[in-house]
């Protein structure tokens, strides 16, 4: 498949007509009197609250809780000898990215173009220049090397061999267990207890094992309530619409209660694996209203044709039917996915310590009483990078898979 | 399991070639698997229930609780049944779901239009504002709402004056109320009654010049007869007190809304109003732009483009997933008891913890939201009619 850049054969854009500084402020924010004051009034505001703001950040926080507890915020209570391992697996991670990413990008014309150089250069600045990451720079700059150098291989590989994709897909998949393999042990590594799981790593694993569970959950609850078997769709829909009724606290909180009470005695399942049964029982209910809302919006003229070539049902959907759907539901799936990311905060509350929970035991520490603001902003901003990754990621997607022309 | 009709042969390979055969087999199957689950789960907990001693029921509803709770909008003491610790729980969690739905429906509807405004400052600040709260988890925001922000207000002794009419302090936020509970019903009752009557005589009013093409002066006088007594008995009939603050620390009168209580209910009200500005403004969008243009060329000023021809026809669209959001902003008001405020979920927890019966308090906990969020789709359905294409 040959592949032109959008730039080389498109017209050129019409000639935008540049305001000067004064002409734009007068088109955008003194267009008439009531933008004027609109304007001025958020100017005040807005200026007021970042002096005060950036007056607190500099004078009044202390901001040592961070850098001094970093450790715990990243993995936890994980024994601190063990961190090679956590090392490893985020080895692991960077070097499937990279090479993933030369994988999607084998067919643009640079890889390394200015926007992508300038952004390597800002991680590596911010790595050196912030103050919590820089004890551990000489970690973290290779990373970003394996990073950059497996994109050129994966680039490079993915040029000759084509069908490369699903080693990739399959790689990914095994290296989950890998990531199980490596933080928990067992298999000539010293076990660690899930007990001892925690911080970032914990609320990765649990999003990312929710996801993994809740979206095939759903798109059989999705298809068993558009079903036309009545006892399948009936007990899809009871379930869906139960589950969407009550919170999550309730779910996950008693979850950690009944789901012993529902087994025979004596088998108590995990305290982590319990919480992620929880979380993607609840998120399934929701994925499966979004999956729906995608197979509504799937012509019934692509069924009959699927039907008509003498494709059986099963085939139907898995070939035809399906991938439409969730093609349409992209957005409402990520969004979900987002949400069930943020969910996992929830487990603070039943005790677990990811990274909320060991934010909020660090806040019991009596060293650092009171540094609610800085503790919080310093999570708020972690996970709303990974929020927004997740959301820009599946922007990218929607306009990859966008065949409208 | 099936034979076929007729003394005819069976045939084995027809059959599980018949998709009707695999229709009602794979159905069978289904079902059996899912009472093959369910039979043992409920067979466990009858046994796991039995080994604890406790037998299935709601009689413990009638014991008496024996705990206290922190606030109530109705009345309580600690010996009082379980049952009535719950609707105190109750009446909590509506009145944190309530005020949540009006705060919400402003705010989201504001920052909503506040995207398409020609206002580059005010237009930045809505999208940055959505793209902030809404990759946030809404935990995280509550307790920074309780513990960065109202929890670093002043302590009682030297607490913050707001134009002499509220007070705030690290205890909670105090504000004008009326004296007595059955002059705020009154209150509200007034209100009500007053834009029902106010919204049939604007219609009269519009019908009477669509048909006349003049007049309508009795009843512009009749609104205005009728604002003012509202506004009369709103500000003369409640008897507002306002709070009042003390030497040496402490406010009396007016109504206190406790730290717990405005920090869940701005926590609520910010996150879901992220999600209502893209729904309002996802609607707003689906408008053709054909119908800008056409109003625009009426004469019609932004603003009334906007109130007049645009927002109506985005009401179809917003107010389906608006349900939703009111439906999660329920569903999370039960995060407020990660800072203490006494709502259903918090209460029902107590009971948990008190008598050891996890399912019965879980079945009451799910009526209860399943009540609460159905009420909503009524109320929404109601008004999701009313704004539907009429058509002949």
């Amino acid at each position: 498949m040959t592949s032109v850049t959008p730039d080389s054969f498109s017209s050129a854009p019409p000639e935008v007509s540049r305001l000067g500084p004064v002409a734009w402020m007068k088109k955008n924010l003194f267009s008439d009197w009531f933008n004027s004051i609109l304007t001025v009034i958020i100017v005040t505001v807005l200026g007021l609250g970042a002096f005060r703001l950036i007056t607190w950040a500099f004078t009044t926080a202390q901001w040592e809780v961070i850098p001094n507890n970093l450790g715990l915020f990243m993995t936890g209570t994980y024994p601190s000898e063990l961190y090679a391992r956590i090392w490893v697996l985020l080895a692991i991670m960077c070097a499937l990215a990279g090479f993933s990413w030369g994988v999607i990008a084998r067919n643009v014309s640079t890889l390394f173009s200015r926007n992508v150089l300038i952004g390597i250069g800002v991680i590596c600045a911010f790595i050196i220049l912030f103050p919590p990451t820089r004890p551990s720079a000489l970690k973290l700059l290779p990373m970003v090397a394996i990073v950059a150098g497996m994109a050129a291989g994966g680039r490079a590989l993915g040029r000759k061999f084509p069908g490369i994709g699903k080693w990739v897909s399959l790689s990914w998949f095994i290296s989950y267990f890998a990531a199980i393999w490596l933080i928990g042990g067992g298999l000539g590594l010293t076990n660690v207890s899930t007990n001892d799981w925690g911080g970032l790593v914990l609320t990765l694993f649990t999003a990312v094992t929710g996801i993994a569970l809740c979206f095939p959950l759903g798109i059989l609850l999705a298809l068993g309530r558009r079903s036309a078997l009545p006892v399948v769709r009936w007990l899809s829909t009871a379930y869906i619409e139960v589950v969407r009724g009550v919170p999550l606290v309730a779910f996950l909180f008693m979850g950690q209660v009944m789901i012993p009470l529902f087994l025979p005695e004596g088998a108590r399942p995990d305290r982590v694996l319990r919480a992620i049964i929880a979380l993607s029982l609840f998120s399934a209910a929701y994925l499966a209203e979004n999956v729906r809302a995608g197979l509504q919006a799937v012509p019934r003229g692509q069924r009959e044709a699927a039907m008509s070539l003498g494709l059986n049902t099963p085939m139907t959907l898995g070939l035809i039917i399906l991938p439409q759907a969730l093609k349409i539901a992209i957005p409402a799936i990520v969004g979900q996915f987002i949400s069930l990311f943020q969910d996992t905060t929830l487990l603070a509350i039943v005790g677990l310590a990811e990274l909320l929970g060991i934010g909020r035991s660090i806040l019991a520490n009596p060293n650092y009483l009171g540094r609610y603001a800085e503790v919080y902003l310093f999570l708020g901003v972690i996970y709303w990078i990974f929020c927004y990754a997740m959301s820009l990621g599946s922007h990218k997607i929607e306009q990859k898979l966008n065949t409208e022309g | 399991m099936v034979s076929d009709s007729g003394g005819k042969r069976f045939n084995l390979k027809a059959l599980l070639r018949d998709e009707r055969f695999w229709k009602i087999a794979f159905q069978v199957i289904t079902l059996l698997v899912v009472i093959g689950i369910a039979a043992f789960l409920i067979g466990n907990l009858n046994r796991n229930l039995a080994r604890q001693g406790t037998v299935f029921g709601f009689s413990f509803l009638v014991n008496p609780a024996g705990f206290s709770i922190g606030e109530s909008a109705i009345e309580y003491r600690p010996n009082d049944p379980y049952w009535r610790a719950l609707m105190v729980g109750l009446s909590n969690t509506l009145s944190l779901v309530a005020a949540g739905i009006v705060l919400t429906t402003v705010l989201g509807v504001a920052a909503g239009v506040a995207s398409f405004s020609t206002n580059w400052l005010l237009y930045k600040l809505s999208r940055v504002y959505v793209g902030l709260v809404r990759n946030v988890p809404l935990l995280l925001q509550l307790f920074f709402w309780y513990f960065a922000i109202y929890g670093t207000l002043p302590r009682p002794d030297n607490q913050i004056n707001f134009l002499g009419l509220s007070y705030l302090n690290n205890r909670g936020v105090y504000i004008p109320w009326p004296s007595s509970a059955k002059l705020a019903l009154f209150g509200i009752a007034t209100i009500i009654i007053g834009a029902v009557a106010a919204f049939y005589l604007w219609q009269w009013r519009t019908n009477l010049r669509i048909e006349t093409g003049t007049g309508g002066q009795a009843q512009l006088i009749g609104l205005g007869v009728l604002g003012v007594g509202v506004l009369l008995i709103l500000t003369i009939g409640m008897n507002w007190q306002t709070p009042q603050g003390v030497e040496g620390g402490g406010v009396t009168g007016g109504l206190r809304l406790s730290r717990e209580f405005v920090a869940a209910l701005s926590a609520l009200v910010f996150y879901t109003s992220a999600f209502v500005a893209e729904i309002v403004r996802a609607g707003i969008q689906s408008v053709s732009k054909g119908q800008w243009e056409a109003a625009r060329s009426l004469g019609l000023n932004p603003g009334m483009v906007m109130r007049l021809v645009v927002f109506p026809q985005a009401m179809r669209v917003i107010i389906p997933p608006m349900n939703s959001e009111y439906m999660n902003l329920t569903k999370n008001s039960s995060l407020a008891f990660a800072v203490a405020f006494p709502e259903i979920y918090s209460v029902a927890n107590t009971t948990y913890n008190q008598t050891g019966r996890p399912v019965e308090v879980f079945l009451i906990l799910m009526a209860t939201y399943l009540l609460i969020c159905l009420v909503i789709t009524l109320v929404m359905n109601q008004l999701n009619r009313a704004v539907q294409f009429k058509e002949r």
